[in-house]
């Protein structure tokens, strides 16, 4: 009877097809909106990723996220440095300031200064140019993508152009992206592109402009000339938990292991913000249009075939070989109904890499729709199951 | 249960005694059966005729363990429906009655064949095997090539052919039908009934027929007039020891019947 229950269930194409459609659409929504959550909250520490082979970052213990610049003093560094355990220390600085382009617009963007010596706290990925430049005269390097939108010089200054004495450019004028060798304007202060840097994605999406620590502090505004965090490297016997205990003993300032800092910058934005109360809504939505659809239509479907359920109850099938059915029947339009929806969300996802679109599928977030598609098959085929139980073997000879 | 080889034609297979039945309670309450005394032969086609409303329906559907009775002894084939619990019941339907529904109630997403062999499938015969055993039945039906179709791709003539189909294919001991002919015109249904009484009278089945078609009367080899839940008559039907391929030329009334025994 198993193979009869499904060719009932496809045989009826128009229901068939709504509770597919119901299901996936639920299953998509589900799982769409979880990963768009996970991407946006994870741009929310992504510079914390961007920055390799550091143990601890150190910074001011109010301080509630990576953007949360609370400065600290500049003696903090040789304090820092002072721990038994410390191989060494790194000054970072990190700041939104304002570029002035050679066409006279001006843009917000987020100046990362490195310290010159070690270069830790540098980005990852290097597209042009050497991170090592940045030791030359008003070097900077910046990130591609943000400022491909961001960042756009004119298009007749030629790359590594400097506009000649009373060249104007028409700020609405056709423009180019960055090239190395272009002049910007940091706070009035004259900033050479030696090289591009690739980053990931960040929460702020100003482009982000890596510089040396001392030249990040002339290109800042005097109240702003000061220390963001310290960039630590254990040594290699020392244990980062208790080199952190140390580190917060003798300093005062907070200190935390990458992953740990990174988790404090998420559980501020899941506190602080309504983020994670609109995803859900967005989330509780898909579920219960979900229910709707796919549980009325599952319904209607049972409800037509009622009938036959009686015959087959009067025939002698057991009331569990019928519940059997359509439980079967609800199972086999749930996994149909979580691909479809899984596949939407994947194909959208492979469509958003690499785009603007904040887009992160974790392995849970299937797992996560795949238990909300059978929590909904369960509610949709319960209704049914009662109907199913409560037949009556002798309304067979009732009228049609 | 009692081994269907010991009943033979014309011996008792259904017994009923004093059978009551009332639907609600208080007030509204509906006295459907007031004490029935039938005595339904194996071999034979017993029709139930009566007014509407007169308690036809609810009889077929003790006697083919549907719905269970309030009082009186009911015996099928030597069985007290009453001492089966509910799946137990389902399964005494399931390997011992055939039906044919008024409406036919073929599931029009399934093939002919596989409507044919649901009896079977419940059974737990294979699909395949029942399928197959469907199509060899239906050929006999003369819906040879058939069974890959569609019930509902059948022409009117062929879909009670299909539902005699599913009732037989299992070998049911007891074949009920309610209204059979019903929802046919005359010509069709006269056709229907002739069909169902050709293939189905066998020396150890009973066949029980509802119906208020008097134009087949002639078909039956008894007939039990129901009036207002009772039994006010039994007449011997114009088909009684007659071969039953001779069914179809018969035209007298059914009360022309000889051995009018009267049970009341
Ligand atoms: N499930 C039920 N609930 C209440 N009354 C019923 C039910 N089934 C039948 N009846 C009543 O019992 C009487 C006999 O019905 P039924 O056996 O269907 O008659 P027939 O088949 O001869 O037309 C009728 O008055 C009918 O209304
Ligand atoms: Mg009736």
């Amino acid at each position: 009877m198993w193979r009869f229950a499904i060719k009932m269930l496809f045989g009826d194409s128009a229901k068939f097809y709504g509770i597919l459609l119901g299901l996936g659409f639920a299953s998509l929504l589900i799982a769409q909106q979880a990963s768009i959550f996970v991407g946006l909250m994870s741009r929310t520490f992504a510079f914390v990723g961007e920055v390799g082979h550091v143990d601890l970052w150190v910074f001011d213990p109010t301080q509630s996220f990576v953007d949360d610049q609370k400065p600290l003093r500049s003696t903090a560094i040789d304090r820092v440095r002072g721990v038994e355990g410390v191989a060494w220390a790194a000054p970072l600085y990190k700041s939104l300031l304002v570029a002035t382009l050679p066409n006279g617009v001006r843009r917000s963007v987020d100046v990362v200064g490195i310290d010159a010596d070690t270069l830790a706290g540098g980005p990852a990925e290097v597209v042009a140019g050497s991170l090592a430049d940045l030791r030359l005269p008003d070097a900077v390097m910046v990130e591609i993508g943000s400022s491909q939108q961001q960042l756009r010089l004119p298009a007749d200054l030629a790359p590594g152009a400097i506009p000649a004495p009373g060249q104007v450019f028409d700020p609405a004028g056709p423009t180019r992206d960055v090239e190395v060798g272009d002049i910007l304007e940091l706070n009035e202060r004259r900033a050479r592109v030696v090289g591009l840097v690739k980053c990931a994605e960040t929460f702020v999406a100003a482009p982000t402009v890596y510089t040396t620590y001392a030249r990040a502090l002339s290109y800042a505004p005097q109240s702003r000339r000061v220390m963001s965090a310290v960039l630590v490297t254990a040594n290699e016997d020392a244990d980062i938990t208790t080199l952190a205990e140390r580190i917060r003993a003798q300093t005062g300032l907070e200190a935390l292991d990458p992953n740990a800092y990174a988790m404090r910058t998420l559980s501020y934005w899941m506190r602080e913000t309504g983020i994670p109360i609109n995803f859900g809504i967005a989330i509780a939505l898909g579920f219960f249009v979900g229910v709707a659809i796919a549980g009325q239509m599952f319904y209607n479907f049972t409800l037509d075939n009622l009938r036959y359920f009686g015959a087959f109850k009067a025939m002698g099938a057991s009331t569990w070989r019928l519940l059997g059915m359509v439980a079967l029947q609800a199972l086999v339009a749930g996994i149909l109904g979580l691909g479809l929806g899984l596949g939407a969300v994947s194909a959208f996802g492979l469509n958003a890499a690499g785009g603007k679109l904040a887009f992160k599928m974790l392995w849970q977030i299937p797992l996560i729709a795949a238990g909300a598609v059978l929590v909904i098959c369960i509610l949709a085929s319960v209704i049914s199951m009662w109907k199913v139980v409560r037949l009556d073997p002798a309304d067979v000879f009732k009228g049609p | 249960m009692t081994d269907p080889a010991t009943i033979s034609a014309h011996a008792t297979a259904i017994r009923l005694r004093g059978v009551t039945k009332t639907f609600g309670r208080g007030e509204s309450a509906v006295k459907a059966l007031q004490g029935i005394d039938l005595d339904v032969p194996a071999g034979e086609l017993t029709m139930l005729v009566g007014p509407s409303g007169c308690g036809k329906t609810t009889l077929i559907s003790i006697l083919a363990g549907l719905l269970s009775r309030d009082g009186g002894e009911l015996a099928v084939f030597g069985t007290d429906l009453a001492t089966l619990r509910r799946d137990r019941l389902a399964a005494w339907r399931r390997d011992n009655v055939g039906f044919i529904f008024q409406q036919f109630n073929l599931v029009p997403q399934l093939t002919v064949a596989e409507n044919v062999s649901v009896p079977l499938v419940l059974k737990g015969e294979s699909v395949a095997a029942a399928v197959r055993k469907a199509h060899d039945l239906l050929a006999t039906l003369g819906l040879e090539g058939r069974g890959k179709s569609a019930p509902l791709k059948l022409s009117g003539g062929q879909q009670p052919r299909v539902a005699i189909a599913r009732a037989l294919i299992h070998e049911p001991r007891l074949l009920v039908c309610d209204e059979p002919t019903s929802a046919l015109d005359a010509e069709l249904g006269r056709r229907v009934m002739e069909l169902i009484r050709g293939r189905s009278t066998r020396p150890d089945r009973a066949v029980v027929v509802v119906t208020h078609d008097d134009r087949i009367f002639h078909l039956a080899d008894s007939i039990a007039h129901v009036n207002d839940g009772r039994i006010d008559q039994l007449t011997r039907g114009a088909a009684y020891a007659r071969p039953t391929t001779s069914t179809s030329m018969g035209t007298s009334s059914a009360s022309s019947g000889k051995n009018p025994g009267v049970h009341t």
